[in-house]
């Protein structure tokens, strides 16, 4: 196979770009390590006692906040992005929270609880 | 006609077409899975005691898995760093390998830890006929300790067609360690390592029975909502591993001869959503497998 040439519109244009993606690279990997070191941690975690069984669930909900925003914020770019997509997301946060809010709705019975 | 600002911004939304295309889908898949984690939160949160299992699933295959997710975000995010140097060949190994860990994810899913489910067998006791099995379930002393009961039996059905003849009045049932050894107090917390029935047979009268059956959606709550959430994560991941195919087949080299940076966005777009997926699993892996 061979590599196919570069033939973009304006190569200058991407160059400078092209250099930040380098140093990029390695800050990908280290987040890569990171976010395995991290499964290790949970899982070695989950067979810890904490006490109870929901301090155990809040510990590893901890470790997966941890880790999905690192995902978010170095792979998925989210560190620095445009505003229309964090209004986009602030707007999805607020649904969310209302769908976890259904919990406590099916929940609040005034008459027999 | 060809589709506008696929590589430069659109003036008023101050970003190129598919990126805010994807933000959107990956929005609306935000709801699509925060209503199933909410669901399941509910169902967790409202099982009677005993009524959600633990330590059901492969432990070290789940983390294996994890790790293959985890590595693919990488390799993705690579090939994509490769397409803006303008390194085609190694975007080429990079995208080969985020499809190969793809590939590997859904083959373990659905080669190894979903069939060997499918032939595992559970019965949950009446509550009436708890005592008579006590045996197996060793609930006096994990009452001592404070811990929740166990209702269920499990094992390998020996007795297949006790399922469905009538006639057969018993199941007969290799036990699992926790079955064969309840009061030992290794049994009182999940293993790491996955361990196999034991040659220790357990004999359950049909009539004490509640239900019986193998570990499929219907045999509970949290096989339920394991098959329902993993099911359609799999099929996110099937979903990923089709697009990254194209992008990676000749096609898509001429798509990088014409314009690199549209390769490089489609990559991107198609990066973030399998983002998404991991970050998906990164929840998904603790609350089913370990806690």
């Amino acid at each position: 196979m061979n590599d196919p040439p570069d033939v973009s519109p304006d190569p200058a244009e991407h160059e400078e770009y092209a250099h930040n993606v380098q140093q990029h690279v390695t800050r990908y990997v280290l987040v890569g390590i990171t976010l395995l070191v991290f499964t290790g941690i949970t899982v070695a975690l989950s067979y810890v006692n904490f006490g109870t069984h929901k301090a155990n669930i809040a510990v590893a909900m901890l470790v997966a906040m941890f880790k999905a925003g690192l995902v978010a914020a170095i792979f998925m770019h989210l560190a620095a992005e445009k505003r229309l997509i964090y209004r986009v997301l602030i707007f999805t946060g607020l649904f969310v929270f209302a769908l976890f809010w259904l919990i406590y709705l099916a929940w609040y019975d005034p008459i027999v609880r | 006609m060809e589709i506008p600002y696929t590589i430069s911004n659109r003036p008023d939304t101050g970003l190129w077409n598919a990126k805010i295309g994807i933000w959107l889908f990956l929005a609306s898949e935000i709801m699509l899975f925060g209503g199933l984690f909410s669901a399941y939160v509910f169902l967790r949160l409202d099982a009677p005691p005993g009524m959600w299992p633990h330590g059901l699933l492969n432990v070290p295959v789940g983390t294996m898995n994890t790790a293959i997710l985890i590595a693919s975000s990488v390799t993705v995010v690579l090939a994509w760093a490769a397409l803006k140097m303008r390194k085609y060949r190694a975007y080429w190994w990079y995208m080969l390998a985020t499809i190969s860990c793809g590939v590997i994810f859904l083959t373990v899913k659905l080669a190894y830890e979903w069939p060997q489910k499918f032939d595992h067998f559970g019965v949950f006791i009446k509550p009436e006929a708890l005592e008579k099995y006590e045996q197996y379930l060793g609930n006096h002393h994990l009452g001592e300790k404070g811990l929740p009961p166990r209702l269920e039996v499990s094992g390998h059905l020996h007795n297949p067609e006790a399922l469905k003849d009538p006639n057969v009045k018993e199941y007969e049932v290799a036990l699992d360690p926790v079955n064969a050894y309840p009061t030992n107090p290794s049994m009182d917390r999940p293993h790491f390592l996955y361990m196999p029935p034991t040659d220790k047979i357990g004999i359950i009268e049909k009539e004490d029975v509640e239900r019986a059956g193998m570990f499929v959606p219907a045999h509970s709550t949290y096989f339920a909502s394991y098959f329902t959430i993993t099911g359609l994560h799999g099929l996110h991941v099937l979903g990923g591993v089709l697009v990254f195919l194209y992008m990676w087949l000749p096609v898509s080299q001429k798509v990088y001869q014409r314009n690199p940076e549209h390769l490089a966005n489609r990559v991107e777009v198609s990066g973030l959503f399998w983002h998404f997926v991991d970050l998906v699993w990164i929840f998904v892996f603790p609350l089913f497998y370990l806690l």
